[in-house]
């Protein structure tokens, strides 16, 4: 049962992280390649250490996995908005066809 | 043998993203997917680790991961410096 769960674990993740890649690659400018970056951070990396740490069996090995996976889950949100700040304010323009950029109007 | 599978989908996934790595037109663009990268690759050395029954991969991914968490701020600060060439 529980190897189950794992197994389940293994291939919604790395499903998750095909689709990211892709999202990274086709999304068209960098605010949307930042949110495919979260997809495969939390949804392709996160899902698929939670299955390995189940399938590895309950040791040291699983305490490890839990430690990475937490530090992942904080420290990822925080690279993330550290970039689309830095994106920002050094000028990286929206795409075209974005309809609102509410930070811009709270400068002016 | 699943465990495998797996790898060879996240080391698919990492080409992929290296497509953006290598084309981005700005330079966020190119870290988003270098950070991207790095995610993918501790999630393989943790695989690795469960595969091979060794615990040490799995302090490699835990130091990696931290080096990339710093690196990405400090590019990130570089970056917010600096006009962006269009």
């Amino acid at each position: 049962m529980i190897e189950l769960i794992a197994y389940a674990m293994l291939g919604i993740g790395s499903a998750c992280a095909l689709i990211g890649a892709m999202g990274i690659v086709r999304f068209p400018d960098v605010y949307n390649r930042i949110h495919a970056n979260t997809v495969v951070v939390v949804g392709g990396a996160i899902l698929t250490m939670m299955g390995a740490g189940i399938l590895g069996g309950l040791s040291i090995f699983t305490l490890k996995a839990i430690v990475i996976i937490i530090f992942i889950f904080l420290a990822n949100p925080v690279s993330a908005h550290a970039i689309a700040r830095a994106a920002h304010r050094s000028g990286v323009k929206l795409w075209r066809r974005s309809v609102v950029d509410k930070l811009k109007e709270e400068k002016q | 043998m699943i465990l495998i599978g797996v790898l060879i989908v996240i080391f698919g996934a990492c080409i992929i993203c290296a497509v953006r790595a290598v084309l981005g037109p700005t330079a966020p663009d190119r870290v988003v997917a270098m950070d991207a990268i790095v995610a993918l690759m501790t999630t393989s050395l943790v695989l690795l680790g469960v595969y091979y029954n060794a615990s040490i991969y799995l302090d490699v991914a835990l130091v990696y991961a931290f080096l990339s968490f710093l690196g990405t701020l400090a590019i990130a600060k570089y970056l917010e410096g600096r006009e962006v060439e269009s």
